[in-house]
């Protein structure tokens, strides 16, 4: 039943010289979770940034749903939601507010949910609190709180779980558990193990393209 | 396509909310451009001369002169601060266009920079013996010429906001795209004191905003996505 959402054909990167990856294939079908691994500095926010279209500094294809990326652009941008290594909470804001303006940008985030949302991810008594009094695991809860809302089938999550506590990370697998029987995938990046019980295909990014290889 | 329209406004509207609320929590820039200008009004007499006949035909340059450094001076942080925490990764990343947020942006700044150095401005005007003939024409130059400088600026400000220390590069890449505007915009303070038809001024400052406004929201946006994809 699963097809494919995102597909990338021959991508090339290089940065400072460098070459990230080339001849990079990769392919997303519907209800599983992508987990791109490399060490530091092996190209894996980069990749997510091309993926999710914020960077243009790459060669290849990248396809949603089968038609070229650039045709479909504002499609594919209502069916994702890209949390980067930078939150996207901005610290003068209170968690409210964050999201109410993310609600506003994205029209796959559902604003009436914003209150339980709050709850939820574990905020409950810190609504009026703005962004930098928290800590680090609460603006990243912020930030996550969008997962919540959305009924975007594309989650881009760039080290989703640091500075989360163990029970917040079984919450968010948990969430994306049910992300995925709803149709949805999930690319992310992660040092973290995930549970067993969760469909995942990992591709390593290597320093060189040898070392480069599905599992 | 008419709850599409809805979200767009609602889009405008939130966004200008937030920088509002943004600006009205980090007061420092809100009060930095109207500091500056006011300094740089007070000194000028100390500096120079304090006679009046001089600073008189001095004033409607020199007002306009300080107003247009202190809309380039707070020009630098209108994108700073989403870039840092993201924000504007989200922002680019939105199915929405991205002109209306841009717009929405320089709106909620200009309401912080230049409404209200258009605002203090009479009251500097008479610290500078400004003859009242002239103020209705610097209110309204001014109220005329900042947005424009407003929309410009924000170009500059999205073409730096990688760069680590952006400000000294705005001002070069934006201040000659002002110059048109502190042209009019001080001549037409001038005409006013000598009693000069002033509409062709007015005429001239409005198709430079309506120019600014029509285009600068579409280069901001593009060299917003050019910075955050470096």
């Amino acid at each position: 039943m699963s097809t494919e959402l995102l597909s990338a054909k021959s991508l090339f990167c290089e940065r400072d010289d460098r070459v990230l990856f080339e001849n990079l294939d990769l392919s997303l079908q519907t209800g599983e979770i992508l987990q791109i691994e490399g060490r530091n500095g092996s190209g894996k926010t980069t990749l997510l940034r091309i993926l999710s279209g914020l960077s243009s500094h790459f060669e290849g294809e990248l396809f949603w749903c089968g038609e070229p990326l650039g045709e479909v652009k504002e499609a594919f941008l209502e069916e994702i939601v890209y949390i980067g290594h930078l939150p996207g909470v901005s610290s003068q804001l209170t968690a409210e507010e964050n999201l109410r303006w993310q609600c506003a940008l994205q029209p796959s985030l559902d604003p009436k949910k914003i209150t339980s949302v709050i709850g939820q991810v574990g905020l409950r008594g810190f609504e009026d609190v703005p962004a930098y009094q928290l800590s680090a695991g609460q603006k990243r809860r912020i930030a996550l709180a969008r997962l919540y809302m959305s009924s975007a089938k594309l989650w881009i999550l760039d080290e989703p779980f640091t500075a989360i506590d163990k029970v917040g990370v079984a919450a968010k697998e948990a969430l994306m558990l049910k992300h995925l029987s709803r149709g949805g995938s999930v690319i992310l990046t992660t040092h973290q193990d995930l549970s067993q019980q969760m469909p995942v295909r990992t591709l390593s990014l290597g320093r060189s393209p040898m070392e480069m290889s599905y599992e | 396509m008419s709850e599409r329209h809805i979200s767009v406004s609602h889009l405008f509207i939130q966004t200008f909310k937030r920088d509002l609320v943004l600006a009205f929590r980090r007061k420092s820039e809100l009060i930095n451009p109207l500091i500056f200008f006011l300094i740089v009004v007070t000194l000028f007499p100390i500096g120079v001369s304090p006679e009046p006949l001089f600073l008189a035909e001095l004033a409607p340059g020199l007002l306009w002169v300080a107003a247009l450094l202190a809309t380039l001076l707070s020009m630098e942080s209108l994108f700073k601060a989403d870039f840092e925490d993201g924000s504007l990764e989200q922002l680019l990343l939105s199915p929405q266009p991205l002109f209306m947020v841009v717009l929405a942006k320089v709106l909620a700044h200009w309401l912080m920079s230049g409404l209200a150095l258009t605002i203090v401005a009479p009251i500097l005007a008479v610290m500078l013996f400004l003859p009242f003939e002239g103020m209705p024409g610097l209110m309204l130059s001014l109220l005329l010429g900042t947005p424009t400088l407003s929309l410009i600026g924000a170009i500059g400000a999205a073409l730096t906001v990688g760069l680590r220390r952006g400000g000294v590069l705005i001002s070069l890449l934006v201040l000659p795209l002002y110059i048109p505007v502190l042209i009019f915009g001080s001549s037409a303070v001038q005409a006013a004191i000598t009693g000069l038809p002033l509409g062709g001024y007015f005429a001239l400052l409005g198709a430079l905003l309506a120019l600014a406004l029509a285009l600068a929201p579409l280069a901001t946006g593009a060299a917003l996505r050019i910075s955050v994809s470096g």
